[in-house]
């Protein structure tokens, strides 16, 4: 009965591809079976479907009003066109159109991906390791540390980039400092060539706590009856981390993955302000998210700032997708 | 002393708008459809009567006006005192662009804009060209004209004569330099600009770690400010839908030479301005000179704090000595929208805050602003004073003097943020990346053109 229950739902239940954790999907579903299956003997059949829907319906009345009827509002101001000279005009598809040439939105998207393969692996890697660390149990202080590394997390992006933009400058900073009294360059933080590295710094330095949590929590989650079976079949700490907690660790850091391709992709404040200080390496079409609004509240574009917006929606979902693709494929081969 | 932000500094459409004025309402129309069409299209500029003034004044009325200017409720008391049955609600909806944003959404929206909004100079083109300002001459502002310095009244003037707002402060373009960094190496006043370069050379030569002057490489406002002293005619609005974009004509490229020059040959200095780093180096002497505009003496004193009593003010070095210009970087003016119910006690409103004498001069010595009136900038009270900062030199007296050769005929682009935009990536980049600025001058040339045209103007070269 369970694992029949348990299938049905699962099979109701997501999109096969989604990343939930596995285990967990599983208990949930044999509760629920277990928990109806009195009811479905009873008279009650049919009602479950309008009770249903007037439970959620208060998430689904936020759920159109403040989600899908903006998006709607904003794919329907993508078609047409505001000019100064000239008023609104239906376009159809053409600022679709004339965003797939742009090359600034290319170039920003390129930017963005850029920097999503050089700082999304350093971060989760880095995350990685703070949670095994911190769930051998032979960490002193660990929840002192714990919080150490959680805590950028909380700082708001606007006020790290502020802070971190201090630290890079070139007069007053303490690395200028630092590499003056030693007679060295002083490193331009804020140069062409180093500014997609600043801001992974930034960024990782912000999420790397988060993703550790996430990751941390996962591993809490692993029964404790595994270890002992592993211990019994004598496994030691690195051999229980790669087979146990890796395996374990999957869902987590699938999810942590997805986020991270929406993170970057979307990567706008820290740019945004950094711009300030170094208003020639960050021009307005830096990122993607930042050339849509500048597109909107610079230009006054918001039509074709809508066509970009949801060009770059669509760029994410893909990229989405197709990591979770690999990521499942290589789990079934 | 609004304007010192950087941010919104951009220097605003206002000019291009005025003179795009004339504004035939059709393409207005047409331009948004939606435009809360509620102040009426009584285009005409037939007077109001005194009796529909008188009316109007003396029935309960409240306004709403949106401004960022600090404590300005001391001088809306004095109107209301004048006009008790008018309640005027004031509403802070951020500085510059932030504000231009909300009010433009505001005003398309219908609904939500204020009767009276603060519009900096250069941001009146931007609210012309869709037809959200009122023209005030039939509530009286025509005669106001002579009691304000020429070229402010140029500034807000359409085309077609429309009077689109009423000035309240101004920032005329001088240079605030370091008596005692000239004093040490032996460097005069400059006088043109040809001697600031030769200056700027033996000062760096001299003194490796000091640099005559910093030009902002993100300060658009200041580029438009020199361009103005040089007599450029980067921009022009002509009928409605025609403009003349010329910001690479041969006064551009010369300033672009010269500047962009004396960057490269690393002599000035080209950091972005109002970030810490530009706070610590004003403090630390690391510029001799700040080129910037009337409100800049007042906030350097207290930006600059440690310097106290070495910095003194002078023109800006001249292109041509014998017939003194300047620019403006800066200023604001109080603008009735269109979409206002009460237009005659607004009109009055912002005739009355600029204008009323009291409420003029209480904008001096309050919001310490650089005033647009002739009467205040002859009066020894204002040019009199002596702060110690500078030495004791009578700084609002140079500063007077310098808005008295400002030329009125120049004209801000009806899209200015986005002049502002692509003049960073283009112009300011080439002269913090040192590479050619007159090559970048041709860029941002064929950005603007390439954006006035996909907004339906005409585009003349």
């Amino acid at each position: 009965m369970t694992a029949g229950g348990s299938r049905a739902l699962g099979a109701a239940g997501p999109a096969p591809g989604q990343p939930q954790p596995q285990k967990g999907l599983t208990m949930t579903a044999t509760t629920a079976a277990s928990y109806e299956d009195p009811h479905r003997t009873g008279s009650r059949r049919r009602r479950p479907g309008a009770v249903g829907l007037l439970f959620v319906a208060p998430f689904l009345v936020f759920f159109l009003v403040l989600f899908l009827a903006p998006l709607a509002y904003a794919a329907y101001l993508s078609l047409f066109q505001n000019r100064l000279i000239g008023g609104t005009t239906f376009v159809g598809l053409e600022n679709y159109m004339t965003a797939v040439q742009d090359p600034l939105l290319i170039q920003g998207v390129l930017r963005v991906a850029k920097f999503f393969l050089l700082q999304v692996p350093l971060m989760l890697l880095l995350a990685l390791l703070f949670a095994l660390a911190l769930d051998s149990g032979l960490l002193r202080l660990a929840r002192v540390v714990r919080l150490g590394i959680f805590v950028p997390y909380a700082v708001p992006s606007v006020v790290a980039s502020l802070m971190w933009g201090y630290l890079y400058g070139r007069d007053y900073g303490p690395f200028a400092q630092l590499s003056e009294a030693f007679d060295l360059p002083v490193p331009n933080f804020l140069s062409e060539g180093w500014m997609l590295g600043s801001l992974a710094n930034i960024v990782t330095w912000e999420f790397v706590g988060y993703n550790m949590i996430i990751m941390y929590a996962a591993l809490r989650a692993i029964p404790q009856d595994l270890y002992e079976a592993a211990a019994v079949d004598g496994a030691g700490p690195w051999r229980i981390a790669w087979s146990i907690k890796l395996p374990a660790l999957r869902p987590a850091l699938l999810l942590t993955l997805v986020f991270s391709v929406i993170g970057s992709f979307q990567l706008f404040n820290e740019p945004n302000l950094l711009q300030r200080i170094a208003p020639d390496v960050i021009d307005s079409a830096y990122t993607a998210n930042l050339y849509a609004y500048s597109l909107a509240f610079t230009s006054q574009q918001i039509n074709y700032a809508a066509a970009v917006s949801f060009l770059l929606g669509l760029v994410i979902v893909i990229v989405s997708y197709a990591v979770l693709f690999t990521a499942n494929r290589r789990r079934t081969s | 002393m609004p304007k010192s932000l950087p941010i919104h500094s951009p220097v605003s459409r206002r000019a291009l708008l005025t003179t795009a004025g004339a504004v035939s309402l059709s393409a207005a129309l047409t331009a948004c459809g939606d435009s809360g069409g509620t102040g009426g299209t009584t285009a005409a500029t037939a007077p109001v009567s005194q009796a529909d003034i008188d009316k109007a004044m003396s029935t309960p009325t409240e306004l709403t006006f949106w401004t960022w200017v600090p404590d300005i409720e001391q001088e809306i008391a004095l109107f209301t005192r004048k006009y008790p049955a008018i309640k005027v609600k004031v509403v802070n909806a951020g500085q510059g662009v932030a504000h231009y944003t909300k009010l433009r959404t505001a005003l398309q929206a219908g609904t939500g804009a204020p009767d009276v909004a603060q519009i900096e100079f250069q941001a009146i083109p931007t609210f012309t060209i869709t037809d959200s300002l009122l023209d005030l001459r039939p509530y009286g502002a025509s005669a106001l004209k002579d009691k304000f310095v020429d070229w402010t009244w140029a500034q807000v003037s359409g085309a077609g004569g429309e009077v689109w707002a009423i000035p309240q402060d101004t920032g005329p373009l001088g240079m605030l330099y370091r008596q005692d960094i000239f004093d040490k190496y032996g460097i005069g006043v400059p006088k043109t600009w040809d001697e600031f370069a030769a200056a700027a050379r033996k000062l760096h030569a001299a003194a490796p770690d000091i640099y005559l002057t910093n030009f902002a490489a993100n300060e658009a406002a200041a580029w438009h400010g020199l361009l103005w002293q040089a007599n450029a005619k980067p921009y022009a609005l002509s009928g409605k839908s025609d403009i003349s974009i010329k910001v690479n004509d041969e006064t551009s490229k010369k300033l672009a030479a010269y500047w962009g020059g004396l960057a490269r040959e690393g002599v000035i200095g080209v950091e972005p301005d109002f970030t810490d780093a530009w706070f610590a180096a004003l403090n630390r002497g690391k510029y001799a000179t700040w080129l910037t505009a009337a409100w800049g003496p007042l906030f350097l004193s207290g930006a600059a704090k440690s310097t106290a009593g070495k910095w003194r003010a002078a023109p800006l070095p001249q292109w041509d000595p014998s017939a003194p210009t300047s620019g403006n970087w800066g200023g604001s003016t109080s603008a009735v929208t269109r979409t206002t119910k009460n237009p005659i006690a607004a009109a009055l409103f912002a005739q009355f805050l600029n204008s009323d004498p009291e409420s003029v001069k209480l904008f001096t010595t309050k919001q310490f602003f650089f005033p647009a009136t002739k009467a205040l900038l002859a009066d020894a009270s204002f040019v009199g004073d002596a702060p110690a900062f500078y030495g004791g030199q009578q700084v609002n007296q140079v500063f007077a003097d310098i808005s008295g050769t400002v030329s009125p005929g120049f004209q801000w682009p009806p899209f200015l943020d986005r002049a502002v935009t692509d003049w960073t990536e283009t112009v300011g980049k080439s002269l913090a990346a040192k590479t050619d600025t007159v090559v970048a001058l041709d860029q941002w040339q064929t950005r603007l053109t390439t954006f006035a045209k996909s907004q339906g103007f005409t585009v003349q070269q």
